[in-house]
């Protein structure tokens, strides 16, 4: 990004006014969650924040717990930023942005408790229900975060269980039961430029950002996992009003999923 | 081993229904998508662009660089995220196959980068990963000599036929799966795989159902163009 770059839009939001003529604090729209998108997946979803397209999809089979969760079942989450969505990503190990997007994302499911894990348990201490969940990354136009968190979501939301024989998975015959999903977090993204707070930031606001902050909230209300991004500073105020805007945002994204 | 009647219904020449979409990737210079039946490819290019590191430059021409691989939801039985031996074979004969297509020649130094996901698997996904590719590379407007349509065809039993299915794949042993691909402006051939076990006689046969199937997929390959420039194409 070049610095005339960043002056045009420090000067556009001086001006309250945003390069794709959105408000400050307003989110892209529309958002448009559609579910059921790879019959192959026992639950997926596709999410389109503006031209941003993220695609996430469940998959289930059954394993040895972890010795510290021995009645509790056990989510992977996994991210890829392909080098099909941006001319800014290429082929490779996951890099520091792919991880840092598979583990906020896992943060707000698991710290709000969204999956009940306990009822993934088969037999204890022997055989629980491995959640893995994959995001992918199908076009860049800025925020792959929030777009990341509302489609593990929706796929989750989505996803019914596998038959279960003998202790084995019948990979491609699905029951009708669904996930035990308790809650329902949902992140939230902003961006701060100059002295400027945006919401949902888009492509050109990222590459110029001096800070960054995603807050995932649950249905209650609560704050389950932050991340501070960019190389600048956030001021308490600036934080303040970060939350604030999440927890007004953040209701409305909940209401949009299917 | 007789094997009379297909399990979907289907004429043993005919493929399963098919869908074609141009320009589905933004940030991509070109990108499409491609449903047979259940399997959906998409592909978005970029390019041609600057190549790192600067040894693998060609002077004389651009070069192709084509991945293929699929989405860990894409199959039954998870497929572990990043590539196996499967997906850097295919990327190799997705490569070979589309090269013939394009000219380069005016670009050296330069890579035309192909990305191809599956996002749902039953069958034929290399196939239609290429129909989806070439249909990207054109939306780019990279320079080519015609497009590059793709079908698998084989031996389900006893009976040859287009475009099979997962099921028909398992069928009993296994049946003969032959992917083909061939060039629009003149028919010739660049893909080209088989692992079964057929005779000369039905490979001709073989051979003949392929190109005949791709020519349609060539029509369907076009349509999608169109009906993206259709406006630029009136004028």
């Amino acid at each position: 990004m070049n610095n005339s770059m960043k002056e045009y839009i420090v000067s556009s939001l001086d001006k309250g006014v945003r390069m794709d003529g959105r408000k400050l604090d307003e989110f892209r729209e529309p958002v448009v969650i559609e579910t059921g998108i790879s019959k192959s997946a026992e639950g997926s979803a596709r999410v389109k924040i503006g031209e941003t397209e993220v695609v996430a999809g469940v998959k289930l089979d059954v394993g040895e717990p972890y010795a510290d969760g021995a009645d509790e079942g056990v989510l992977i989450c996994g991210a890829e930023l392909l080098a099909m969505s941006s001319p800014d990503f290429s082929l490779g190990p996951p890099d520091a942005q792919t991880t840092e997007l598979a583990r906020v994302v896992d943060r707000g499911i698991r710290n709000s408790k969204m999956i009940n894990v306990k009822k993934l348990c088969v037999k204890e201490g022997e055989l629980v229900w491995m959640v893995f969940l994959d995001i992918y990354t199908i076009n860049d136009a800025g925020n792959l975060i929030d777009a990341s968190a509302l489609a593990a979501i929706a796929a989750l939301r989505s996803a019914v269980f596998p038959v279960l024989k003998d202790g084995k998975v019948q990979f491609g015959e699905h029951t009708k039961e669904k996930l035990p999903l308790v809650n329902l977090p949902v992140s939230c993204t902003l961006a701060k430029i100059k002295n400027h707070i945006v919401l949902d930031p888009m492509n050109e606001e990222e590459k110029c950002l001096d800070s960054r902050l995603t807050i995932t909230i649950s249905e209650q209300g609560h704050i389950h996992a932050m991340q501070k991004g960019g190389e600048g500073s956030l001021t308490p105020e600036d934080i303040s009003a970060m939350v604030e805007i999440a927890m007004q945002k953040s209701k409305v994204l909940r209401g949009q999923l299917p | 081993m007789s094997y009379t009647k297909r399990n979907d219904g289907r004429k043993f020449d005919e493929a399963r229904d098919m869908e074609a979409k141009v320009g589905i990737i933004k940030r991509a210079d070109g990108s499409a998508m491609f449903r047979i039946g259940k399997t959906i490819a998409i592909a978005s290019v970029y390019g041609p662009r600057e190549l790192f590191p600067g040894f693998l430059q060609n002077p004389e021409t651009g070069i192709l660089r084509s991945n293929y691989d699929m989405l860990s939801f894409s199959v039954n039985e998870r497929k572990r995220p990043g590539p196996n031996r499967r997906s850097v074979e295919i990327s190799m004969v997705t490569n070979n196959s589309l090269l013939p297509a394009l000219d380069l020649s005016k670009f050296p130094n330069t890579v035309v980068d192909v990305f191809i996901e599956i996002i749902q698997a039953d069958s034929g996904t290399r196939c239609a990963g290429i129909c989806a590719a070439s249909m990207a590379l054109a939306d780019a407007g990279i320079p080519m000599r015609g497009l590059v349509s793709a079908i698998s065809v084989g031996k389900v039993g006893n009976a040859l036929v287009v475009d099979l299915n997962k099921e028909e794949e398992d069928y009993e042993d296994g049946a003969t799966d032959v992917p083909i691909a061939t060039m629009s402006h003149n028919n010739e051939v660049t893909l080209l795989q088989l692992d079964g076990n057929v005779t000369q006689d039905d490979m001709k046969q073989l051979m003949n159902m392929g190109i005949k199937s791709c020519t349609e997929i060539h029509k369907i390959q076009m349509d999608a163009l169109k009906e993206k420039y259709k406006g630029e194409i009136d004028e």
